[in-house]
């Protein structure tokens, strides 16, 4: 892209919300090697939010939207929760529809597309919470990923119903008390991650986004094999602190504590080997492509 | 995309002829063959420029949705395959539709009342997909049988509803109906039912277009709302995300939106009379007696009506072909002579008959019934003997039905 699908006519330019001129002017849609470096110094594409101070959720939308390879040619489907609050500030198109429904929309959008434009990228990322891809969406989410669809899942894992109230769900831990959790939650946090395997995606994480580096890789390596081979799965953990009892500034701390080796969070992943393959090649060719810039800047200096 | 105009006349990847829809479907030669509903089904798709359709099985749509893959293997549909469930199957063709695809599935029954969260969805996101429902018991105990309750449901979805009665209505409808559908100030959903078995199992004589003729495909941009492409500028649709916000903006923008859908209802009736020839069909509405009915239940009723013929009753009929928008001001004017009306249907509540009391005056002229369900068949003999016993006139007793 090209920007020249966001241009605004000059009539017009004075009338259109700053936060579109300031797309058209410093958005990253095109930029090679765009990602979280480019926050604070151009125009992100998620404008204000109405998330709750300090959430974590709102890093991860961040570095999420900073690091996808290809924004001007992806499209996001969301569920319903705190993520609805959000995606009517992002500046890729996105799909609110259902509840639990998010990975059939993405199977039917990514066909849909498939079709209507043979031969050219368009991504298909989907971002929903646990309840929607864990509980609600269970059984929608493993059939795409049986049927070996090409998109990325994204699970904000923040362990409980955090938009209505901070319900049980399955991704919360045993013995957690919360609502509907009267005595403690009595069975394990479901291992989304080992069937997400199982069942047939080529890249698995289950990390934290305490690391914007660590978000802005995953989500490149997930997009990429997701576009190329098949179905991908981030499981990243966003706490609610609201939920958990904690403070808008201890968030991160939150996401620190739950990532050490033996914690529930340390990172994990896996990669089959039709990925293993293409991220190495993906690599080698971003090696290159730095070395010949380097190569260009020396001599531009010399 | 290139101008609509500029592609008719132009051909497939399979040879077929982009055609005016309008030259296609009423001056075109057409061929008299004897298929089952389902095959019909087939048929209208394959002239159809579908892009997406996705399956399910369940009885007695399973045919049709099978036989449509069969399409997409000699390549007359962009893409195909089988859900895992109704719900999600109904979630997967609005995400094509999001995506631009002109987008055609079948379903029945139980497997309608599952995907229901679906259907206001579809018409509150405007996307013009194509639903079959072959209508089945939707009830416990367990019934495969043809019965039209689940049309019930559908009627407040903010989708366009039609009733065909024959394999015909099908063939011409199913094509007709995108172009409905899709026209920008319409952008709706439409679900076309048909009772089941009566029309999916049995062959009949159905006249179909040129098979080297098909429909123009689907614009998405002349859609009302965004296409989900990343082809059009990815501007914030709301400032605020109204979902979920307690204030009056919020409020005034849902309602302005559900008025919204219900006013393209109501626009899609001057393209459904200009395309289906009106929204009822009428027959002698002079008598004094009128039968209303959609579905089968008007073939049933035709074949009551010149049983009476040859006892000197005289009855008119009125076949209910649009559901949604409602024939409210033309089932008024066909029933204006009437001093009784019936409306035999295939369920148990009458839901036709309700919707019909709510619209003629006088409602106490209004016979609601007879009514069959869970998959019997209504023999034109019981629609007589309703209508003799409400004129006081004698009948005979029916074996088994206690009469």
């Amino acid at each position: 892209m090209s920007k020249e699908r966001i241009q605004i006519s000059e009539a017009l330019y004075d009338i259109m919300p700053s936060d579109y001129q300031d797309l058209v002017k410093s958005a990253t849609y095109g930029k090679e090697d765009r990602g979280w470096k480019d926050i604070g110094t151009s125009k992100e594409l998620i404008e204000q939010h109405s998330l709750c101070a300090g959430c974590p959720e709102s890093m991860a939308f961040r570095y999420i939207l900073a690091s996808l390879p290809n924004p001007e040619d992806t499209v996001m489907v969301g569920s319903t929760g705190c993520t609805s609050l959000v995606f009517p500030m992002v500046a890729v198109h996105n799909i609110h529809s259902l509840f639990g429904n998010q990975n059939a929309i993405a199977s039917g959008l990514k066909r849909a597309l498939s079709v209507r434009f043979p031969g050219r990228v368009k991504d298909v990322v989907v971002l929903a919470g646990d309840g929607a891809t864990v509980d609600i969406g269970l059984d929608m989410t493993l059939q795409a990923w049986f049927r070996q669809e090409k998109f990325t899942t994204i699970c904000f894992d923040n362990e409980l119903y955090a938009n209505t109230g901070g319900q049980e769900s399955g991704l919360m831990q045993k013995g957690f008390v919360a609502k509907m959790a009267p005595v403690g939650k009595l069975f394990d946090k479901v291992r989304l991650p080992e069937i997400a395997r199982e069942s047939g995606c080529h890249y698995v994480v289950n990390c934290t986004v305490s690391k914007p580096s660590l978000v802005e890789k995953v989500i490149r390596n997930a997009v990429h094999v997701a576009r190329e081979i098949g179905p991908t799965y981030l499981q990243l953990y966003t706490p609610c602190i609201l939920e958990i009892g904690k403070n808008s500034m201890e968030g991160l701390q939150e996401m620190r504590d739950s990532e050490k080796p033996t914690e529930r969070f340390a990172y994990k992943e896996y990669i089959s080997e039709p990925a293993k393959q293409l991220l190495a090649e993906l690599a080698a060719k971003d090696k290159e492509r730095k070395a010949a810039a380097k190569q260009l800047a020396g001599q531009a200096s010399a | 995309m290139a101008d609509i105009h500029s592609i008719i006349g132009t051909k497939n990847k399979k040879g077929q002829t982009y055609t005016d829809t309008w030259k296609m479907m009423n001056e075109a030669p057409r061929t008299p063959s004897f298929y089952t509903g389902s095959e019909v089904i087939k048929e209208a798709i394959r002239r159809a420029s579908c892009d997406v359709m996705i399956a399910y099985p369940i009885t007695p749509q399973s045919e049709a949705a099978a036989l449509i893959g069969e399409l997409f293997a000699e390549g007359y549909i962009g893409d195909y395959f089988r859900g895992e469930s109704e719900f999600a199957v109904m979630s997967q063709c609005a995400g094509a539709a999001f995506g631009g695809a002109r987008v055609f599935t079948t379903t029945a029954g139980p497997g309608t009342m599952r995907a229901m969260e679906n259907f206001p969805m579809w018409s509150g996101a405007r996307l013009p997909i194509q639903m079959i429902v072959t209508c089945r018991g939707i009830n416990s105990p367990l019934s495969i049988q043809p019965d039209t309750l689940e049309i019930a449901y559908l009627l407040n979805t903010g989708m366009l509803v039609w009733h065909a009665e024959t394999a015909q209505d099908f063939f011409d409808w199913i094509l007709k109906g995108y172009i409905v559908s899709e026209e920008p100030d319409v952008h709706l959903p439409l679900a076309l039912c048909c009772d089941g078995f009566f029309v999916t199992h049995t062959k009949d004589v159905v006249n179909l277009t040129p098979a080297d003729m098909c429909l123009p495909p689907y614009d998405p941009y002349r859609s009302p709302v965004p296409c989900m492409d990343m082809e059009c500028p990815p501007v914030r649709m709301m400032r605020d995300p109204f979902v979920m916000k307690s204030n009056y903006i919020s409020y005034a923008t849902h309602a302005s939106w559900q008025q919204e859908i219900w006013a393209a209802v109501e626009r899609s009736r001057k393209h459904t009379i200009h395309w289906l020839n009106g929204l009822i069909d009428t027959e002698n509405t002079d008598a004094d007696i009128v039968i209303v009915a959609s579905g089968t239940a008007v073939s049933q009723g035709r074949e009551a009506i010149r049983m009476l013929e040859d006892e000197g009753v005289r009855c008119g009929l009125v076949k209910v072909k649009a559901l949604r928008p409602w024939p409210e001001e033309e089932i008024r004017q066909a029933t204006k002579n009437a001093k009784h009306i019936f409306v035999p249907e295939f369920n148990v509540t009458g839901w036709l008959a309700k919707e019909i009391r709510a619209t003629v005056p006088n409602s106490q002229r209004v016979h609601a019934g007879p009514h069959v369900c869970g998959g019997m068949t209504m023999p034109p003999e019981i629609i007589v003997s309703e209508i003799k016993t409400a004129l006081g006139m004698k009948t005979f007793s029916m074996a088994g039905r206690g009469s």
